[in-house]
């Protein structure tokens, strides 16, 4: 498939499962000449599950040529840089009708914040469903073209998405049902004075 | 129920339902079957659209129990979620112990000692008839036979339970397995008392067999309910007893041949009508199965060390990369990925959970049924909602 920008990421590690990494543009294109193809038939999309990447801060050490004191000199100078993050998509592809596999594939997304769309593998693998979904709410990928892109796990009304590295949980979380200390203190900050009753206890 | 006429006005309408216009439909009755349903085996919720009693549509609400287990994994080493692995299946931990271990060992290339792999094909059998005998107790329970099939199916199951707290300390929170072996070796005083448990199980998969099989009940309950075409199986991702059920030949023991099932012959039994019965029928007969796999085992177990010397279990740190390991847990494919960015917590954490993954074709079986098949329905999937929420 000419230009379908298909590229292949090796897996440092001992188990050997390498993947492929596809252009979100041409993925469904892709998926189906895997699922229908008669050598591949890659008939069952087992699992589903996303990873998130964040920014990265990366110091390096450049040479840099500067006058010092009307001197040119060469100085070396930190200099910071962010690789931009993203959230990636992982599918785990097997053969029910030749058994064989994993064939591993994996879409990026362009960031993290507001291009987090990807499209949907559902109409090819149902399985990809409710896994879909989990991501969508894990994670926060947007899945283009899914059926019914609801949250699967977490209440509809919640904002965040909690598997992601940089999640800071909401304050007037409620986890502990005896609270008491630190979670005592910042529960006050949630609750009306009454009368008699000290905040927080 | 007659209401006397004096009552009150929200008494008189107390059986009248909430109907919602579907806009020129008919009416339809919408129930929320759960969370708390006796059915549902933990909490999970149906919302159901009726219409007169049949279903019109079916959407599963789930994360009732969700604690993200993942989340948590990911910020612990890795040896330290292996006892929370028991909480998924809460069933089966023996099970999703081995899958955990199986998947680590795959990350770091280790091997396992051949003590050790008899020792789990042994645990993970028994797993399975327990675990088979207890999901059967518990469909015949959910048609109203309550309590007798499924104490005969708890007795049972007692024994093998007694047998992995004799081995591992506790009934059901087994935390047994360890990357590159097992946490202890089985005396064999231990390995009498399981061979003696396991000459017992035939019989009692005979006498489970001539209860229920033939009851004229169960089969015009069952049969012909829920169908499950093979196609639409594959393509969710069904796996497990159900998928087999469907007349689909794929059980990763074979296909993967994990472990050391490549030494035992045993038999993969299929479906051939694709509904409730066949997947009561394939449970049935993948417990004989079972048993003859223990037997082989329990009769070839060699002697020798359950852990590798070498082997490291606490605070290593696996060399960047990923990988993917699954076996065939009595639910379908339980699977763990790990992506190990060379820290000692892994990066990535995830369980591929056929409880779950199963239940994707739930609505899809159900559509057209009766609501009181609904149950049956439900229950021949066979989920832990430990494992669909994590």
């Amino acid at each position: 498939m000419p230009g379908a920008g298909v590229g292949i990421v090796s897996n440092p590690g001992p188990s050997g499962q390498h993947s492929l990494r596809l252009n979100p543009s041409h993925a469904a294109a892709v998926a189906k000449f895997l699922r229908d193809d008669a050598e591949l038939a890659l008939d069952f999309l087992s699992n589903v599950t996303g990873v998130d990447w964040p920014d990265k801060e990366i110091a390096e050490k450049v040479k840099v040529s500067k006058a010092v004191d009307g001197v040119e000199q060469t100085v070396e100078e930190t200099r910071k840089r962010v690789e931009p993050g993203c959230l990636e998509v992982v599918y785990h592809l097997f053969s029910v009708a030749r058994k064989h596999g994993p064939v591993i594939l994996r879409m990026r997304t362009v960031n993290r914040t507001d291009q987090v769309e990807l499209p949907s593998l559902t109409s090819i693998w149902r399985s990809a469903e409710f896994q879909e979904r989990e991501v969508f709410d894990l994670y926060g990928v947007v899945f283009t073209g899914h059926p019914d892109l609801r949250r699967l796990l977490m209440w509809d009304e919640f904002t965040d998405h909690p598997m992601r590295r940089d999640y800071v949980e909401p304050d007037d979380f409620e986890y502990e049902p005896t609270a008491h200390d630190a979670v005592a203190a910042r529960a006050a900050a949630h609750q009306e004075p009454r009368e008699g009753k000290v905040a927080g206890q | 129920m007659t209401i006397p006429a004096h009552a009150p006005e929200q008494l008189k309408n107390w059986n009248r339902p909430r109907i919602i216009e579907p806009g020129g439909d008919g009416d339809l009755l919408e129930v929320a079957m759960g969370p708390h349903h006796p059915s549902t085996h933990g909490v999970f919720r149906m919302d159901v659209a009726l219409d007169g009693e049949r279903v019109i549509r079916l959407k599963p609400v789930f994360g009732y129990l969700h604690r993200n287990h993942e989340k948590i994994a990911e910020s612990v080493s890795y040896l330290a979620s292996m006892p929370y692995t028991d909480r998924l299946d809460y069933i089966c931990s023996l099970t999703n112990n081995w899958a955990y271990a199986l998947a680590v060992e795959k990350l770091t290339s280790q091997e396992v000692p051949e003590r050790a792999e008899y020792l789990r094909v042994i645990l993970g059998e028994l797993t399975r008839i327990q675990n088979h005998a207890s999901s059967i107790g518990f469909l015949i329970q959910e048609m109203g036979a309550s309590g007798t099939p499924l104490m005969y199916a708890f007795r049972e199951r007692e024994k093998i339970l007694d047998l992995f707290e004799a081995l591992t300390g506790s009934r059901m929170m087994c935390n047994y397995m360890r990357f590159g072996g097992c946490r202890v070796d089985a005396s064999a005083a231990w390995l009498d008392a399981a061979r003696k448990v396991v000459a017992g199980l035939p019989g009692f998969v005979d006498e489970f067999d001539q209860l229920l099989s033939s009851n004229e009940i169960l089969m015009a309950r069952t049969q012909g309910v829920g169908i499950l075409r093979p196609e639409l199986a594959v393509n969710a991702g069904v796996t497990g007893p159900m998928l087999r059920a469907s007349g689909i030949n794929y059980d990763i023991r074979k296909v993967d041949s994990y472990g050391i099932y490549n030494r035992f012959p045993f038999r993969v039994p299929l479906g051939d009508h694709w509904d409730v019965y066949d997947r009561f029928m394939i449970r049935m007969l993948e417990m004989r199965e079972s048993i003859k796999i223990v037997e082989q085992a329990l009769k070839d177990i060699p002697a020798g060390p359950v852990m590798d010397p070498k082997a490291k279990i606490r605070g290593f740190r696996p060399k960047a990369g990923e990988a993917y390991g699954r076996i065939e847990a009595p639910k379908g494919e339980l699977g763990f990925y790990l992506i190990s960015d060379g820290g000692p917590n892994p990066y990535r954490y995830r369980v591929r959970p056929p409880s779950l993954i199963n239940l994707t074709v739930l609505e899809d079986m159900c559509l057209g049924s009766d609501i009181a098949d609904v149950v049956l329905i439900f229950g021949s999937v066979d989920i832990v909602l430990g494992e669909v929420d994590r």
